[in-house]
């Protein structure tokens, strides 16, 4: 069988699969012993999470992308419930010709809803809806010492707040039962303004935020002196009306598999600056559909390939409203003088609606999320100056994109990790959680 | 068009594959396999998808005496059927078929016998109805027998042959036989074998295969495409080499 990667390819440990087809595989597998030394595993659903959150321990974990069928929906009420390997991409292609969008969704499609619970996901509209994990009604988990579980915000209310967010640990995520949001159109209205730096950025935040659903930004991380910060404030709505048409599926691959990242200083000041002047005027409207406006990046497929195969990692971190404006400008800065960075700086201003997540990632604030490519020593030095300023602000880094955070760094930031670790199947066990708990 | 799909072995991933591209075409569906309640998870799943109805029958693939009894009530349910999908099997293990042959003719019935069966009772509706495909799983390793899984291979065999002369049978009829011969597909049959990654398909891939195949009436389908060439060359190696080789 072919081994999995984390999407970051770093830190490199390769993962061994096991099919899970059906829930009884998993009471199964996880009666067994995997790997002779371990007792323990994870489930792993496309592997979109960047460093090592999504990798076993044991590097042994349960493949559930076939655990795919849909249980149960209403279409009156927009209710579903599906298995946890069934993926957004093929939710949106079941549930938008019925007149339904997924209520929260991140920057990729090729993510499975139990990926999508265990990292408590976000996206453009986190300030009007909040997390995933607010939309979802009921969860079915398998625990080795309980078996079969349910939980919901009322049934075991407990578990269920360990396991929003909760990084797959607390249960084997068997299937997912959420709220989906009502649309008219499969199109997007949307509004694309040019800032010429952070101020103007947090004016264009205030001004349009609360008229529009879905808002992001990305900045130039690259320039600096007079255009440091400047960037594409990009703000959209569903269309009221309009018709209903699924996006293509076929995308381009990426063709090769590089030794070594095509991302490199050169290449990037040149993508960046052509990236801000591809728009002439200050602000465009138009139309678009669902795919191009959510999903950008999906049309390359294993886009990660394009930093070699030492991968890359991301750096996401989100900090509080009151320090936001200065730690962010702070933050370019230090990147900006590194003269590493990435295609997109994504800048999201983050709302106060909290999740029911006892690890869940955003706080009322702005977030920012880069790529590096992987070195060792300076991604080292640079991250490490990075977290100086984030947690001296109360800021903290998101699970799902990291390879990097110190135990000490996590428990400061995430107080009710605890909680999650006394709920914890003892037989799953991520990279990550042994990494930052033990 | 309305069509009306009987699936055997259904709850087989790549039977659930091809009723999965059915179902999105708004089709109805009869559903057979061995377990109540991973058939009902699937037809849940298949209305969901689009399917206009799914009908299910409980029913083990050795309990022949059953199966005129299933065909009636899909006839009764649907009126006609298009195409009727034969997807059912097993893995032998075939070092325990060398030992215990009891083991082995069981497992030659479920993957030869009762297939051949569902093919005559199939055969006796579509002749009447004087239309539609039926479709059977068989195997590249009908192919040849090779050391590594014979027994498996001659049950696979036994229904190519079977339906070759049962297409030839029915074609002034105007029904369709097809013999659809798999390579590696990653499902939870093969999940203990060590496939190379190169080589195997997702069932995913090998449903749009069958579902192009019985709209354009191919007699024998090898998927993916591929093996219809290492096959060539595996018949054609000679048996000086072909004995000394572990294949």
């Amino acid at each position: 069988m072919s081994e999995l990667l984390s999407w970051g390819r770093y830190p490199h440990r390769p993962q061994t699969p096991h099919l899970v087809n059906w829930p009884e595989d998993v009471s199964e597998l996880l009666a067994t012993s995997l790997d002779s030394n371990q007792d323990t595993t994870l489930a792993f659903g496309c592997g979109r999470s960047y460093g090592d959150s999504c990798l076993a321990e044991s590097n042994h974990v349960l493949d559930m992308q076939s655990m795919d069928r849909i249980l149960d929906v209403d279409w009156k009420k927009g209710v579903i419930c599906a298995q946890a390997g069934l993926t957004f991409a093929e939710l949106i292609r079941i549930t938008l010709p019925q007149g339904w969008f997924l209520p929260v969704t991140p920057g990729t499609k090729f993510v499975t809803l139990g990926g999508a619970v265990a990292n408590d996901v976000h996206g453009k509209n986190h300030h009007v809806m909040g997390t995933f994990g607010r939309h979802v009604r009921n969860l079915a988990l398998y625990r080795s010492d309980e078996g079969l579980t349910e939980c919901s915000p009322t049934i075991k209310p407990d578990l269920f707040a360990a396991t929003i967010g909760g990084l797959g640990l607390t249960g084997v995520i068997l299937a997912v039962e959420f709220q989906l949001r009502r649309v008219n159109s499969s199109e997007i209205e949307q509004r694309s303004i040019k800032f010429g730096g952070f101020d103007e950025f947090f004016e264009l935040s205030q001004l349009h935020d609360s008229s529009h659903e879905y808002t992001v930004a990305w900045v130039d991380c690259l320039a600096s002196g007079k255009q440091a910060g400047r960037g594409h404030y990009i703000a959209g709505n569903h269309l009221q009306e309009g018709n209903i048409e699924l996006a293509p599926t076929g995308s381009l691959r990426m063709p090769i598999d590089p030794p070594f990242s095509l991302i490199n200083s050169i290449t990037l000041r040149a993508f960046n600056a052509l990236y801000y002047n591809r728009q002439r005027k200050k602000e465009i409207t138009n139309q678009v559909g669902y795919d191009p406006f959510f999903y950008p990046l999906d049309g390359l497929q294993q886009w990660n390939k394009i930093y070699g195969r030492s991968g890359f990692q991301q750096y996401q971190c989100v900090v509080p409203q009151q320090h936001g404006r200065e730690v962010i400008r702070d933050i370019m800065r230090q990147i900006s003088k590194s003269g590493t960075g990435s295609f997109l700086a994504v800048l999201k201003q983050c709302g106060e609606l909290t999740s029911p997540g006892l690890l869940s990632f955003p706080l009322h604030g702005v977030s920012l999320a880069l790529d590096f490519p992987q070195r060792e020593q300076l991604n080292e030095r640079l991250f490490k100056k990075l977290d100086a300023l984030i947690y001296e602000a109360g800021g903290r880094l998101y699970p799902a994109k990291d390879a990097h955070m110190t135990a000490k760094h996590f428990q400061q930031a995430y107080s009710q990790w605890g909680k999650v670790e006394q709920l914890r199947d003892p037989k799953l066990l991520s990279a990550f959680w042994k990494r930052v708990t033990q | 068009m309305n069509q009306n799909i009987l699936i055997i072995g259904a709850t087989s991933a790549i039977a659930e594959a091809v009723a999965r591209r059915y179902a999105e075409q708004g089709a109805c569906l009869f559903l057979v396999a061995r377990n109540t309640d991973k058939l009902q998870v699937i037809s849940s799943d298949l209305s969901a998808r689009g399917a206009k109805e799914v009908r299910t029958f409980v029913l083990d693939a050795n309990d022949s005496e059953f199966i005129p009894i299933m065909l009636k009530e899909a006839w009764q349910a649907f009126g006609s059927i298009n195409v009727a999908l034969i997807a059912h099997g097993t893995l032998p293990d075939q070092h325990r078929t060398e030992l215990e042959i009891p083991y082995a003719i069981n497992e030659f019935r479920t993957n030869g016998e009762s297939a051949i069966m569902y093919l005559a009772a199939l055969a006796q509706r579509f002749e009447s109805q004087s239309s539609g495909v039926i479709a059977v799983i068989g195997s590249v390793a009908g192919d040849r027998g090779r050391s590594s899984n014979y027994l498996y291979a001659a049950a696979k065999s036994a229904i190519e042959t079977y339906a070759s002369g049962l297409r030839a049978n029915l074609f002034k009829k105007g029904v369709h036989v097809l013999v659809i011969k798999p390579g590696f597909v990653a499902t939870p049959m093969t999940a203990d074998l060590n496939l190379p990654k190169k080589l195997t398909a997702t069932p995913d891939s090998v449903a749009k295969d069958i579902h192009r195949a019985i709209i354009k009436r191919k007699d024998v389908l090898y998927t993916p495409w591929f093996w219809n060439w290492i096959m060539l060359i595996i018949r054609w190696l000679p048996s000086s080499i072909f004995n000394r080789m572990k294949l």
